[in-house]
């Protein structure tokens, strides 16, 4: 259950940029998740909705984006956003490519009311 | 150690944000949830690569056989390693190692279900890089949230033990795809389980093509051999 200590860095910089943008509550967290970030949606959900009650979230809605996996191949160079949990070019079939997006978690924006 | 090194990060408290605050009160920041840990890590691997150690961190469920092949990498392994031990709250596998004559220090995890950078950076003030050349963390045993989080080591060694199942590639993408080594552990058992390697390998190419996958056993001298012949591939080059 890592998505509670994921949750816990979010609102750790979720606090500084309110704290540098003088805001004294936040409305809304938009966040990326990619399907390969290792995160269950659901279980970051819940964390987020048990945690934030403390915190300047605590009237938050947290949306998540879910990013699919999206790869470059290198052999005949398109860029594919795949369905499936692999790595394999569906155009050329070519394994020889690179991931460019669905793997990381990002904190993308954020509504806030300032003071 | 860390006198010198600024490893409290307080430098790193202006995030790179890229403050666009408009009539909305918008901000956009486009931020990784988790750069403070990467920050850690990457100072971690200042650490390691000032003392010219290599280090790797050591992942799979629990009993897959971390501990056992540290224990006999040991005959094997020209090198001089210490061991940074996450895998359990008890001092047991740090005690097991030290019996053969490791060096090992215990994370006091508590009930962490992985390790992070700093867990790893506060064991790494006791123990001492200049003597060893590669440094093994041994993280908690679990498939999930370990790949989430770089600790500061240079390769990701993910061990799988043949009666936990080929289809464990396919059910723990994460882990797997973010591995440089695969083994598959306790090999001589393989006559006693369906477990296909020709499955695994299929399995981990969709999703890792450049891994290497290795089958071990301990009772297979050279497959021990094999390991430690591709841990010191990475000995002085970072
Ligand atoms: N038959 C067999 N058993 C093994 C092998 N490697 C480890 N084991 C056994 O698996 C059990 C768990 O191993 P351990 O190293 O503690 O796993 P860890 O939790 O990943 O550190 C122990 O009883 C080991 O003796 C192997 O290659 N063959
Ligand atoms: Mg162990
Ligand atoms: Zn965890
Ligand atoms: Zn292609
Ligand atoms: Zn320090
Ligand atoms: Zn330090």
């Amino acid at each position: 259950m890592h998505e509670y200590s994921i949750v816990m860095s979010l609102m750790e910089q979720i606090e500084q940029l309110a704290q540098d943008n003088n805001a004294n509550e936040i409305i809304r967290v938009d966040i990326k998740v990619g399907v390969l970030s290792g995160v269950e949606p659901h279980l970051l959900q819940n964390a987020f909705d048990t945690f934030k009650l403390n915190t300047v979230c605590h009237d938050a809605q947290l949306n998540m984006q879910l990013q699919p996996l999206v790869i470059e191949c290198r052999q005949c160079h398109h860029k594919t956003e795949l369905t499936e949990r692999n790595v394999i070019c569906p155009h050329c079939k070519s394994y020889d490519t690179r991931v460019i997006d669905g793997e990381d978690m990002m904190l993308m924006q954020l509504e806030m009311n300032a003071s | 150690m860390c006198q010198d090194c600024g490893c409290s990060l307080t430098d790193h408290s202006n995030l790179h944000s890229n403050p666009q605050l408009n009539d909305t009160k918008t901000l956009s920041v486009i931020h990784k949830i988790l750069d403070k840990n990467d920050h850690e890590a990457q100072h971690n691997r200042e650490h390691f690569e000032a003392n010219n150690v290599r280090a790797f961190n050591l992942m799979s469920s629990p009993g897959s056989g971390k501990t056992t092949l540290l224990e006999h990498l040991h005959e094997y392994l020209p090198k001089k390693y210490a061991v940074i031990e996450g895998d359990l709250e008890t001092s047991r596998d740090a005690d097991r190692l030290i019996a053969k004559g490791i060096e090992a220090y215990q994370v006091q995890t508590g009930s962490a279900c992985h390790l992070d950078a700093f867990m790893v950076h506060q064991a790494l003030h006791h123990i001492d890089l200049k003597p060893i050349d590669v440094c093994f963390v041994e993280n908690v045993g679990n498939l999930v949230c370990p790949a989430s989080y770089d600790v500061g080591t240079h390769k990701n060694i993910v061990l799988l033990s043949v009666p936990e199942g080929d289809d464990k590639i396919e059910k723990y993408p994460v882990m797997f795809r973010r591995a440089d080594l695969v083994l598959i552990t306790k090999m001589d058992l393989a006559e006693h389980f369906d477990f296909s390697l020709v499955e695994c390998r299929k399995q981990l190419e969709k999703l890792n093509p450049d891994v290497t996958l290795i089958p071990v056993s301990v009772k297979d001298a050279q497959s021990i051999t094999a390991v430690a012949n591709w841990i010191q591939k990475y000995q002085g080059e970072f």
